[in-house]
């Protein structure tokens, strides 16, 4: 069943269309993919080995303005965006744990291959995306239906 | 100038994570719920990207290099091998455990909470990690 009270297709629309201007921005400028994880793993990257470290500051720049993002949604509703857990402690830290190195094997995440490798049409990010989709519906099915964590 | 498009174009992928609903676990949770109470909205935000960055590659087709670097930086590979498909796997599985992905798990730093951090750093510590099994499957 579709649950038709916290459905928001409007703000959801607009958002994702910022998301993809922001990658439109990135890529006609700097000629780079807006890849969330690829960005910081090349970030984390310049950090650990200096010499390796061309083009950190653009990685740089981006990481904070993605922080300073929701503060000016603040600026603008007066609230930080809705933020509620699914996960505390040591599933929480697990998560991380499981979506960095997935992301990092995978070379990509919802942002590099969803939204910019979709948009060139790449194959290695269609099979990345159903992959995620497909083992993140079936992961949501256990933990909420089959197990109830 | 690379710097300014780099905080530029991250500002805007913050505000619009943030309008999107992307940075709510719970919202991300109830679109990977298909057989509970669906809330489709999420399919909406990668639509809106898609959209919008499609109409942009396709007016950029006819530049040879970008304004500010010398060329396009696209990944080299086209094979669809082990990393890939095993690496998007776990990734789904994390996803779905903790309901953050790679961008809302930085974006959410802006909170200030012990529970952005105890998401993101693990996440870098797996990032960082993936090299190292990256040549053995």
């Amino acid at each position: 069943m579709i649950d038709i009270d916290n459905f928001t297709p409007l703000t959801a629309l607009v958002g994702g269309g910022l998301i993809g201007l922001a990658a439109a921005i990135l890529y006609a400028f700097n000629g780079r993919v807006l890849g969330a994880s690829g960005i910081t793993a090349s970030a984390l990257e310049g950090v650990v080995h200096p010499a390796a470290g061309e083009g950190l500051s653009w990685r740089v720049a981006f990481l904070v303005g993605v922080i300073i993002g929701p503060a000016v949604y603040m600026l603008m509703t007066g609230a930080l965006p809705q933020s509620d857990y699914i996960a505390q402690d040591g599933r929480l830290v697990i998560a991380g744990l499981i979506v960095g190195l997935g992301t990092g094997l995978g070379s990509g995440c919802t942002s590099g291959h969803g939204i910019c490798g979709l948009a060139r049409f790449s194959k290695r990010s269609l099979a990345a995306v159903i992959t995620f989709m497909a083992t993140g519906f079936i992961t949501t099915f256990v933990i909420n239906h089959l197990v109830g964590l | 100038m690379q710097l300014i498009v780099g905080l530029v174009s991250g500002v805007i992928f913050g505000l619009g994570l943030s309008i999107s609903g992307m940075l709510n676990p719970v919202k991300v949770s109830a679109f990977l719920d298909l057989a509970g109470a669906w809330d489709p909205s999420l399919a909406f935000v990668m639509g809106g990207g898609l959209i919008v960055n499609i109409l942009a590659m396709l007016v950029l087709k006819k530049r040879t290099k970008p304004f500010f670097a010398e060329r396009f930086s696209l990944p080299q590979s086209k094979v669809i091998d082990r990393p890939l498909l095993g690496g998007a796997a776990l990734f789904g599985i994390g996803w779905a455990l903790g309901g953050l992905c790679p961008g809302p798990a930085i974006a959410s730093l802006a909170y200030l909470s012990g529970d952005a951090l105890m998401f993101f750093i693990p996440m870098l510590v797996g990032l960082y990690s993936a090299r190292f099994i990256f040549s053995k499957i």
